[in-house]
C-alpha cells in the first residue's frame, strides 16, 4: 500500500482538479482531502457521508464570571491577549474578566495561573471529519472551523484514518489532496510519505514557490516528482522550471496545457478525464502512469529519478 | 449591513488598512494587492504594501522592491538550567504541546512544537528556565518606488506563521493605505493577516471550487466582524453561482476582472497588469472609487 | 522485563502497527510471564506531538524497550532520554517481535528510520 500526497507551494495551481482525475484513474485507491481549511475535492468527488466524527484540536480556556474576582492575574499571564477585562458583573466585582475565542490559544496558563479557579479549560470542537463513499472508493475528508487552530492535527488524523482504511479494505494506494503553503498542514501531510507530487505553473510566482516547497520536501526527506499545470502559458518558465527541478535531482514527471475544459468539467462536478476525450485526459493519464511506475520502483529501495 | 462598503467622512485614503483575502488559493490575491498599491502610488497617494503571505511571498517579484534590510525574527522557546532544575516534572504537565517533557530526570525541549506561552517558565518552582530566542524567519523592509513595501519570509520546516505574520504587520505606517496581502485558507494564519483591519477584499473566481471556498472566508469575516466587498478574477469561466450567492447575501462586488489570457500571460512574467495592458487601469480606478480609497 | 509493541490490535497475534507515533495501540508485553495489556493510543497530535506523547505513554507504562516498525526523531529522542531501547523495521505479528526479541535476534536502532529506506515496507 503507498501513499501519495499532491501539494504545491503556490495556490491555485491545480492540485485538487489533478487529485479528482488521479481518483478516476486508479485502481483501488482510497482519497483523501487533506486541505481542511478550504476543502473542495468533495465537490467533484461527491461523497457520500457514512460516518461523522467531531474533531478537537485542543482546549480554549473561559472565565466562569461568578467565580471571577477581577484580580487579572489572567491577563498578566497571557501572551496572546486573549484574556480582557470586558465580562459582565457578579455578585463580588462590577466588572470580570474574559477569554476571547479567537485569540485564545488553548495554552492553559491563565488556567494554572487564576487565584480562584475561576477558568475553565475544556476540549473545544474545531471541526469533523467524515469517513465517506465515492463513485471512485472510499474517501476520508474533513471541514476545520473557520479561525480555527491545528489544521496540522486534522490533517494527521485523516491520513491516519486514510491508512487504516486502506489497511481495511486491502486498497493499493492512498490519493492524498494537500493545501497550498510550506507550513504545520502542508508539512503534517508530507511526513513520511511514499511520494510527494508538486503541481506547479510556469509562472515567476510558481517557480519561486517551487524553489521553497522543494526545500520542504528535501528537508523531509520524502521521494518528490513536479508537474507543470497550465504549461503553455509560458513556455520559457516551464523550460527554466525543468531545468530547476532537474538541477535539484528532480523529475517533472507531467506537463498539462491550460485548457477551459478543466473548469467546464469542474462545474459539471466531474473530473477532467470522466469529462471527455482531450489532449489533457492523455497527458494526466500519462502522469499518473509515470506516478505508478516511480512508487513501484520506490518501493524495492530504488530512486524516484 | 456590515458587508456594505464603508461610507468614509473623506475620501482620503490615510491610516486606512485593506487585507486582500480569498479562502482559495490561486484566485488573484497578490495580482489584485500589488496593482491596487501601484494604482493608488500613482494617483499620488501613499501607500504600503504589506506580504503576510509569509509561507510564499511574491508581492516582490511584482513590485521589484529595493530591500533596506534583513531582520531575523525570532519567537521564545524554553532553555532550561540544568543546574537548578529539580526534575520536578511541572514544566511538562503543563505544556499542551509536547514542547518541553520530563522523562525520568531528564527534561527535553522540542522547539518547534512549543507556543511561546511561557507556561513552563512561569510555573517552574526553580526558576530553571528562561527564554531562549528561535529564528522562525525574516522580514525585509524595502521601496518599490514610492511603496512602501514590507515582505515576511518563513525560515523552511517552521511552522510559526502565524507569529511571524504578526511582525510583519507590526510595520504598519499611518498617515497612508496600508495594503496587506494575505495568505490562502480560513485559519490561524489568516486570522492573524485580516485581525484588526478595517476592510476586507475577498477575491475569488466564478467557478465552484471559488465559491465554495469564498463561503468559508466571508464566515471568517464576519466572525471577526469585518466589513468585507468581492473580487471576482477571471469573470466568464465557470458559471453565474458566485454572482447569485453575492447577491443573496448582499455582498457587494467591486471589480470583475475578465478571463483573458493575456492577463496569465503578463503575471506569469511578473508583470503589473496596468503596466502590460494598460485598458485594465479603469477596472483599478474604479476599485479605488467603489472602496473609497482614492 | 517489560517491553511495548506498537500494534493494529489489542492481542498478541495482532499485527505491528508500522508507525509508532500514531500507531493504534501499545501491547505492553511483560517478556518474562508474557501476560500483556493493550494501552488505545488517543495521540494523534500535530505533526511531532504525536510521537513524544506516544513515548511518554510507553516510559509510563514501565516499558525498557520498545518494538516498532518507523520511529521518528522526536519520539527517538524522548525513548533514549528515557533509556529505552528502540528496535525498528519489525512486521508480523506482536508475538513473533516478542520472540525475536527474547531469543536476541533484534539489533538495536541507531536512531531514527522515518523516511529513510522503504525496503522494509510492504
Amino acid at each position: 500500500m503507498r501513499e501519495i500526497v499532491v501539494i504545491s507551494g503556490k495556490g491555485g495551481t491545480g492540485k485538487t482538479s489533478i487529485v479528482a482525475s488521479f481518483a478516476a484513474l486508479a485502481n483501488n485507491a482510497v482519497l483523501a482531502d487533506c486541505d481542511v481549511d478550504a476543502a473542495d475535492l468533495h465537490l467533484v468527488l461527491g461523497p457520500d457521508i457514512k460516518q461523522t466524527h467531531n474533531f478537537s484540536g485542543g482546549k480554549l480556556a473561559s472565565v466562569v464570571a461568578e467565580k471571577c474576582i477581577g484580580c487579572g492575574r489572567c491577563e498578566e499571564v497571557c501572551n496572546f491577549g486573549a484574556a480582557v477585562f470586558a465580562g459582565p458583573a457578579n455578585d463580588v466585582v462590577a466588572k470580570t474578566y474574559t477569554i476571547d475565542s479567537i485569540a485564545c490559544e488553548g495554552c492553559g496558563v491563565c488556567v494554572r495561573f487564576c487565584p480562584v479557579d475561576a477558568v475553565e479549560f475544556k476540549d473545544v470542537v474545531n471541526g469533523q471529519w467524515f469517513i465517506s463513499e465515492t463513485r471512485f472508493g472510499p474517501m476520508v475528508h474533513a471541514r476545520l472551523g473557520v479561525a480555527q487552530e491545528n489544521s496540522g492535527k486534522l490533517v494527521s488524523l485523516i491520513r491516519k484514518q486514510a491508512k487504516q482504511l486502506a489497511a481495511d479494505r486491502k486498497k493499493d494506494i492512498i490519493i492524498v489532496d494537500g493545501s497550498p503553503g510550506i507550513g504545520c498542514p502542508v508539512i503534517a501531510s508530507i511526513g513520511a510519505a511514499d511520494m510527494v507530487l508538486i503541481v506547479t505553473e510556469p509562472t515567476m510566482s510558481g517557480q519561486h514557490d517551487l524553489d521553497r516547497v522543494i526545500e520542504l520536501t528535501e528537508h523531509f526527506k520524502i521521494p518528490t516528482t513536479v508537474c507543470i499545470n497550465k504549461c503553455d502559458i509560458n513556455p520559457k518558465i516551464a523550460k527554466a522550471i525543468e531545468k530547476r527541478a532537474a538541477e535539484r535531482g528532480l523529475k517533472v514527471a507531467g506537463k498539462i496545457p491550460y485548457d477551459i475544459i478543466v473548469t467546464k468539467a469542474q462545474v459539471a462536478a466531474k473530473s477532467v478525464v470522466e469529462y471527455s476525450n482531450n489532449v489533457l485526459k492523455e497527458q494526466i493519464l500519462l502522469l499518473w502512469e509515470s506516478i505508478l511506475d516511480m512508487l513501484k520502483r520506490t518501493a524495492n529501495g530504488g530512486e524516484v529519478k | 449591513m456590515y458587508n456594505r462598503i464603508l461610507v468614509r467622512k473623506n475620501n482620503m485614503s490615510d491610516d486606512f488598512v485593506i487585507a486582500v483575502a480569498s479562502g482559495k488559493g490561486g484566485t488573484g490575491k497578490t495580482t489584485i494587492a500589488v496593482n491596487l498599491a501601484h494604482y493608488v502610488a500613482r494617483a499620488g497617494k501613499k501607500v504600503q504594501y504589506l506580504d503576510c503571505d509569509v509561507e510564499e511571498p511574491n508581492g516582490h517579484i511584482f513590485l521589484k522592491p529595493e530591500i533596506n534590510s534583513t531582520q531575523e525574527v525570532t519567537v521564545n522557546v524554553p532553555q532550561v538550567d540544568l543546574e537548578k532544575c529539580t526534575a520536578c516534572g511541572k514544566c511538562g504537565e503543563i505544556c499542551q504541546y509536547s514542547a518541553i517533557v520530563c522523562v525520568k530526570e531528564n527534561v527535553l525541549t522540542f522547539e518547534q512544537l512549543c507556543h511561546s506561552c511561557g507556561g513552563c517558565r512561569r510555573v517552574c518552582p526553580s526558576q530553571a528556565i528562561k527564554p531562549k530566542p528561535l529564528a522562525i524567519g525574516d522580514i525585509e523592509p524595502g521601496k518599490a518606488g514610492d511603496i512602501d513595501f514590507v515582505h515576511g519570509k518563513l525560515r523552511i520546516g517552521h511552522v510559526r506563521t502565524p507569529s511571524l505574520i504578526k511582525q510583519v504587520k507590526s510595520h504598519i505606517k499611518k498617515d497612508c493605505l496600508a495594503i496587506i496581502d494575505v495568505p490562502p485558507g480560513t485559519s490561524c494564519p489568516v486570522v492573524e493577516a485580516v485581525k484588526g483591519t478595517d476592510f476586507v477584499l475577498l477575491i475569488t473566481e466564478p467557478t465552484p471550487f471559488g465559491l465554495n471556498d469564498l463561503k468559508l472566508a466571508v464566515g471568517l469575516v464576519r466572525e471577526m466582524n469585518l466589513p468585507c466587498a468581492v473580487v471576482i478574477n477571471r469573470y466568464g469561466i465557470g458559471d453565474d453561482e458566485l454572482e447569485k450567492y453575492c447577491a443573496a447575501e448582499n455582498i457587494d462586488i467591486v471589480m470583475k476582472l475578465p478571463d483573458d489570457r493575456r492577463i496569465a500571460e503578463a503575471y506569469s512574467s511578473g508583470q503589473m497588469i496596468i503596466d502590460a495592458l494598460p485598458e485594465y487601469e479603469k477596472h483599478f480606478a474604479d476599485l479605488t472609487q467603489a472602496i473609497k480609497v482614492s | 522485563m517489560k517491553i511495548a509493541v506498537t500494534s493494529t490490535g489489542k492481542t498478541l497475534e495482532s499485527s505491528i502497527d508500522p508507525r509508532f507515533g500514531r500507531t493504534a495501540c501499545f501491547i505492553i508485553v511483560d517478556t518474562e510471564t508474557m501476560e500483556f495489556s493493550a494501552i488505545g493510543n488517543e495521540n494523534v497530535a500535530a505533526a511531532g506531538g504525536a510521537g513524544i506523547s506516544s513515548a511518554k505513554a510507553v516510559i509510563d507504562a514501565g516499558a525498557e524497550a520498545v518494538l516498532t516498525g518507523n520511529c521518528g526523531p522526536n519520539a527517538e529522542r524522548t525513548l533514549s532520554a528515557a533509556d529505552v531501547k528502540l528496535y525498528t523495521g519489525l512486521t508480523g505479528t506482536v508475538a513473533e517481535a516478542v520472540e525475536l526479541f527474547k531469543t536476541g535476534k533484534l539489533t538495536e536502532a541507531a536512531g531514527p528510520n522515518v523516511q529513510s529506506h522503504f525496503g522494509t515496507k510492504e
